[in-house]
């Protein structure tokens, strides 16, 4: 490889108590690829994001920044590195209008106020690449349809311009068009070069949709697929287990796919 | 009232227009018919949105002032009104602090005690050891910050619900307060000094008045203007001029009306003027500054604020402390307001005066929802139907069942609000 991944993860270990929810996971994600994170519930899809978003720091492992070791210990440290999330729960405030969401903890400031012309001009000009029925900005986001929410979420992670993008099931709360439109939006950001990970329970969004795929299981890592020349029954045989104790390969050897 | 009348200020519009619907030359009242069509769909819009604002609390407001009007003609007497208005600064400005706890979905149970606390440590260190009366106060005030620091730190640390950890609070600074006292009992206060002259003193000058009234207008208007320039000036939605004036003139007919009254007995009070500096400043703190942003977010949801980076630690601790700090200036104007302090100071249904009055307000018991100007609304309606009771020879009983169903109205209102949002977003 010419150029070392975005992002690299390797042994993280992850427990809650006496559960193992994460034991020594690679992680590898490059710059415009779509890496599909895939396993049961319960497999850790969840938390692994929250690792890396520095949402629940990891016990242990270490995380490589386009190859130098960097420590992700609270949200803060991913958003400088430029890693953004968006959680299966959106976590959003719904008493919050949706520029007060979009800006949330990082707010425009005007003579030391709150600049709210300026954050609701950028909020409109995002919002219009992202989705064609813009909200109206001034609702609190309590009154907003879950689509419109999933709009606002992703919109907000992109904001600070992120380098890699991680998708916790983006798609699962939505009707048949807003899943498209999610999907256009995600291939979008992969032609700018962003890479992302993506959590889906969705075959078909995957086939679709994503350069390569990681397979979680109990915890482990259970597999690394090529989506366009793996089969379907492959990844899913992995995913419940059909497959277990495929011999691991090391990062190098992942490196050629 | 400078921001909290914003939403009040838009529906009030189709007030006024409404009964010259059919009446006028045809032309004209064709379009008064049309504005007033969209004050009412806009009313019905923001009412199933469970958006409110101020305008149910104004009704009420309204709708207590006319019934005691009719049963004392005496009530709305600028003398009435403007003692009406030094009676609401004490309790209000605790009201106030419980309204930051209230934005955070937590309740401060300890304020009453913080309050009484806070006027006994200024009595016994002025009146009986002769510090001067400034350090008195801030050592007072600071005390109040001290007591309401602990609390919020204990709360962020343990998270135990606040109202759990202020009850416990409630009791140790009653105690602590007694104590301070010792047997003296009752101390009073230099009848001249600093303190006293918080309630007790007015500007006589009728300008003082009025520049108030003038210069609440002028920022109204000044910074509505602004923002419309500048969102035109990048092509954004924005308020029409028209629009502007009526919100503008709503708010100065407001602020003349009540300076011309104040001026009537005698003048600006300068309790009042410093309730409503603390109010419009903590207001634009908690609105236009990202860290009044932060209460919203914690108050929207935890785990959202927390995703987000902001410091929840800080923001529960700083909750409290603010509490803690306007519940020991409120006790000080209390205790100017009888030029004494006593065991008493602080207890009775001072507590649930201060919490009912942010709440019947219009801040939400949820969390989240909530400004500043719910304290002084809220305490207006409490002080209103008191003082009524008194002038009209009510016994206190039925003012406390009043009062009672005043609040368990409000609530009813929060909650259904509350629930017509969610309803909103589910469909």
């Amino acid at each position: 490889m010419p150029s070392p991944p975005l992002l690299a993860l390797h042994g993280v270990c992850k427990r809650f108590g006496v559960i193992e929810v994460l034991d020594d996971i690679e992680l590898e994600i490059h710059a415009g690829q779509v890496v599909a994170l895939l396993g049961d519930n319960g497999a850790g899809k969840s938390t692994l994001v929250k690792v890396i978003s520095g949402v629940s720091p990891a016990d242990k492992g270490s995380i490589e920044w386009e190859g130098r070791a960097v420590h992700i210990r609270r949200p803060h440290d991913a958003r400088d590195l430029g890693i953004a999330a968006v959680y299966q729960d959106l976590a959003l405030c719904g008493n919050l209008d949706v520029v007060g969401n979009l800006f949330l903890g990082q707010e425009i400031r005007r003579f030391g106020f709150l600049d709210e012309v300026e954050m609701e001009r950028r909020t409109r000009g995002l919002l219009d690449r992202l989705t064609r029925g813009i909200p109206d900005l001034r609702a609190p986001v309590v009154s907003l349809s879950s689509g419109q929410r999933q709009t606002v979420a992703i919109a907000r992670s992109l904001l600070g311009d992120p380098r890699v993008l991680l998708l916790d099931e983006p798609t699962a709360a939505l009707g048949f068009e807003q899943t498209g439109e999610v999907l256009d939006l995600v291939d979008q950001l992969r032609d700018r070069g962003l890479g992302v990970l993506l959590i889906s329970h969705n075959m078909g969004d995957i086939k679709a949709l994503a350069d390569r795929a990681a397979v979680l299981r109990l915890g482990r890592n259970n597999g690394f697929f090529d989506v366009n020349t793996s089969s379907q029954e492959q990844i899913i045989s992995s995913i419940t287990g059909a497959t277990e104790n495929v011999p691991r390969r090391t990062a190098a050897q992942e490196a050629g796919w | 009232m400078v921001k909290g009348t914003r939403d009040t200020a838009d529906t009030t519009r189709s007030g006024p227009t409404a009964p010259g619907a059919g009446a006028g030359r045809p032309n004209r009242g064709r379009a008064v018919a049309r504005a007033a069509e969209r004050g009412v769909a806009y009313f019905r819009r923001k009412l199933r949105a469970g958006e409110l604002g101020s305008l149910p609390v104004v009704l009420v407001l309204a709708a207590v002032w006319i019934t005691f009007q009719s049963l004392n003609s005496n009530f709305l007497s600028p003398r009435n009104l403007s003692n009406l208005s030094v009676d609401i600064v004490g309790t209000g400005l605790i009201a106030v602090g419980i309204v930051f706890v209230l934005l955070l979905g937590e309740l401060d149970l300890s304020v009453g005690s913080i309050s009484g606390l806070a006027a006994a440590a200024f009595a016994v260190l002025n009146v009986n050891h002769g510090v001067p009366e400034w350090l008195a106060v801030i050592i007072a005030v600071l005390a109040g910050t001290l007591a309401g620091t602990v609390q919020g730190f204990s709360v962020a640390r343990t998270r135990v619900p606040a109202f759990v950890v202020t009850l416990a609070g409630l009791l140790t600074w009653n105690g602590v307060m007694l104590y301070i006292l010792g047997t003296s009992g009752t101390v009073n206060l230099d009848e001249n000094g600093l303190v006293a002259k918080l309630t007790s003193y007015y500007f006589t000058n009728d300008g003082a008045a009025y520049g108030l009234a003038a210069i609440a207008s002028g920022v109204v208007f000044l910074v509505s203007y602004q923002d419309m320039r500048r969102r035109k000036a990048v092509g954004m939605p924005h308020r029409s001029l028209r629009g502007i004036t009526v919100r503008t003139g709503v708010v100065a007919v407001v602020a003349f009306t009540a300076a011309y009254l104040l001026n009537r007995f005698q003048g600006l009070p300068l309790a009042l003027l410093i309730f409503l500096v603390v109010v419009a400043g903590l207001d634009l703190v908690l609105r236009r500054t990202h860290y009044g942003r932060q209460f919203y977010a914690l108050g929207g949801s935890m785990e959202a604020a927390r995703r987000a980076s902001l410091s929840v630690t800080r923001v529960q601790t700083a909750v409290l402390a603010v509490s803690g700090t306007m519940a020991a200036i409120g006790g000080l104007f209390l205790a100017s307001r009888i030029t004494s302090v006593s065991q008493g100071s602080g207890s009775g249904v001072l507590l649930v005066n201060a919490i009912a009055a942010a709440v019947i307000g219009g801040t939400s018991l949820f969390g989240g929802r909530g400004t500043t100007w719910s304290a002084v609304l809220g305490m207006l309606i409490i002080q209103s139907i008191a003082s009524g009771m008194a002038i009209t020879d009510t016994p206190t009983a039925v003012q406390f069942i009043i009062t009672g169903g005043v609040l368990f109205a409000a609530v009813l209102i929060d909650s259904l609000s509350r629930r017509s949002q969610q309803a909103r977003g589910r469909a």
